[in-house]
């Protein structure tokens, strides 16, 4: 008698429980609000990528096309894939010093893991991860980017 | 030609009488044969196509997707774009596989699920066969399909395949008896085997209604033994994506692919629609006993549309069963036969045949 109590409690609970799960997934079904898929080139003007998406590497200028970059290759050490090439030329001061400075900070998005290395070790803070993704283009060569824009400088605040 | 949407049968007689008279009764007997060929292959197809495009919807609702959404208005046209793709695929031939059985099985399973459309009544008058034996002829050739399944998997000499085909040779084995056993409960009730009786014997009321706990109890047996008969999820062991890669059709491609995924949704389609004919009263509409007025109100909505609608009931909730619970291990599921529907099943049938003693039935 036991065991037919327990065999019938055992099929009334599992109904329950299967029948719960059904709940779920028919409240989703009935409530189509609560669709996450992001309908992508209609929202295209309203879509917001959320905080933590790396798109790619840029060199932030500021208005008088200054920016932080000392050219120590450091982030061009970090990648661990080789997307970053730092040319840096030799630049006499007004003091008569020797000075390295950014010729071109070469950036290849198309080998580029996105891992955020380079940011972080930058001691400089001179580049920052982009949140753009639309990096579709025709020819391969467009994807090797110079960061920093012709006739820019390093910024008045970091010289040492 | 007179065209009743209310009663078939005198447009298909029409029709009928109109070949007789032209010409000799064997060459009318052969162009109806004709006739419902292409209507049946022409409905299997389009439901085919639109019941894989329904779960992709479905599945997706439930998933917080939205679906195919691209071809056509709400990714209306995508199966049908799909398909024309299979059609274009080569048609890869496997090495060391047995060529004619594996050419063969993708038509087994299809010509099984055909064969049992022909005895299937959609609407009043449009029933291609009405045996006296219906519902005993459409579980056997239901049954055939998976001989199709099990060759599919042995002729293509794939470890998979073939384990994925014996998987599915012992779930039909299993589960054959409770869908079996379920619908003799309501055999028990109605009295007959021959589905237009069945369906006329629901005039006042359907089955699930009138035959109450045990045909309640009948009803869900069937649904579930009826999802795992077709081979669909979480019963899925066949062709289990994650262990098996694809089952018994691991080899296929192109055509041959699409047949099984086309006999596959057809067998949920033909399951459902037993299950909308015996325990739901087929394309009888809404009746209750006495009430006249509303009686007359159902009566306006034509009998097909009452058959698609209930069949469309059940398929949801098989399709919502699918993408509702996890895959059963094997063993699970062989307990979840012998060990409970089974005796549940046996039980019910001796309840069953209490009520219809008694006459405690509506
Ligand atoms: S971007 Fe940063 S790490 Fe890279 S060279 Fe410039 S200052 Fe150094
Ligand atoms: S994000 Fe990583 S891979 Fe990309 S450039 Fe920086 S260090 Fe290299």
């Amino acid at each position: 008698m036991r065991s037919i109590i327990n065999y019938l409690k055992e099929i009334f609970g599992t109904v329950r429980a299967l029948l719960k799960g059904m709940g779920v997934t028919g409240y989703y079904f009935v409530h189509p609000r609560e669709i996450v898929t992001q309908q992508y080139p209609e929202n295209r003007a309203t879509l917001k990528m959320f905080d933590r998406f790396k798109g790619e590497v840029v060199m932030p200028h500021d208005e008088n096309n200054e920016h932080h970059c000392t050219a120590c290759g450091i982030c061009e050490m970090n990648c661990p894939n080789g997307s970053i090439e730092i040319i840096s030329k030799i630049q006499l001061t007004p003091e008569g010093k020797k000075k390295k400075v950014i010729a071109k900070h070469i950036y290849h998005l198309g080998m580029c893991t996105f891992c955020n290395l380079c940011i972080k070790t930058c001691p400089s803070n001179a580049i920052i991860m982009e949140q753009t993704f639309e990096h579709a283009v025709f020819n391969r060569a467009k994807l090797t980017k110079v960061l920093n824009q012709p006739g820019s400088k390093l910024s008045k605040g970091d010289k040492k | 030609m007179k065209f009743n949407i209310y009663d078939l049968s005198s447009f298909t007689s029409s029709i009928n009488q109109t070949l007789m008279e032209n010409c000799s009764p064997f060459w009318a007997v052969t162009i109806e044969m004709v006739l419902v060929g292409i209507a049946i292959l022409s409905f299997y197809a389009i439901v085919g196509l639109y019941l894989v495009y329904a779960e992709r919807k479905v599945c997706a609702f439930m998933q917080c997707r939205v679906g195919p959404n691209r071809v056509g208005p709400y990714g209306f046209f995508q199966t049908i774009a799909d398909l024309i793709k299979l059609l274009m695929k080569e048609l890869i031939p496997i090495k060391n596989a047995d060529k004619f059985l594996f050419n063969l099985a993708p038509f087994i399973v299809i010509i099984a699920s055909f064969m049992a459309l022909a005895a299937i009544p959609f609407a009043k008058g449009l029933h291609a066969i009405d045996f006296n034996i219906g519902i005993f002829y459409v579980m056997a050739v239901t049954s055939i399909g998976v001989i199709g399944i099990l060759l599919a998997g042995w002729s293509s000499n794939n470890k998979y395949s073939l384990i994925g085909a014996m998987r599915s040779g012992a779930q039909i084995v299993s589960y054959e008896l409770s869908v079996g056993l379920s619908l003799v409960t309501i055999v028990i009730l109605s009295g007959s085997l021959q589905l237009s009786t069945i369906v006329e014997a629901q005039r006042d009321g359907w089955f699930l209604f009138t035959g109450h706990i045990p045909a309640l109890i009948a009803f869900l047996v069937f649904l579930v033994a009826a999802t795992a008969e077709t081979n669909r999820g979480p019963f899925d062991l066949a062709e289990a994506e994650s262990e098996l890669t694809a089952g018994f059709h691991t080899e296929y491609s192109g055509i041959k692919f699409a047949f099984f995924f086309l006999a596959e949704y057809m067998n949920m389609f033909i399951v459902a629609s037993i299950a909308a004919t015996m325990f739901l009263g087929g394309w009888m509409p809404l009746h209750v006993g006495g009430w006249e007025a509303f009686n007359n109100i159902m009566d306006f909505v034509p009998p097909f549309f009452w058959y698609i609608g209930k069949t469309a009931v059940v398929i949801f909730i098989m399709m919502w069963f699918k993408w509702t619970f996890p895959r059963l291990r094997i063993d699970q599921l062989l307990t979840l036969e012998w060990k409970y529907l089974l005796p549940i099943n046996l039980v019910n049938i001796i309840i069953m045949s209490f009520v219809v003693l008694m006459g405690w039935h509506f």
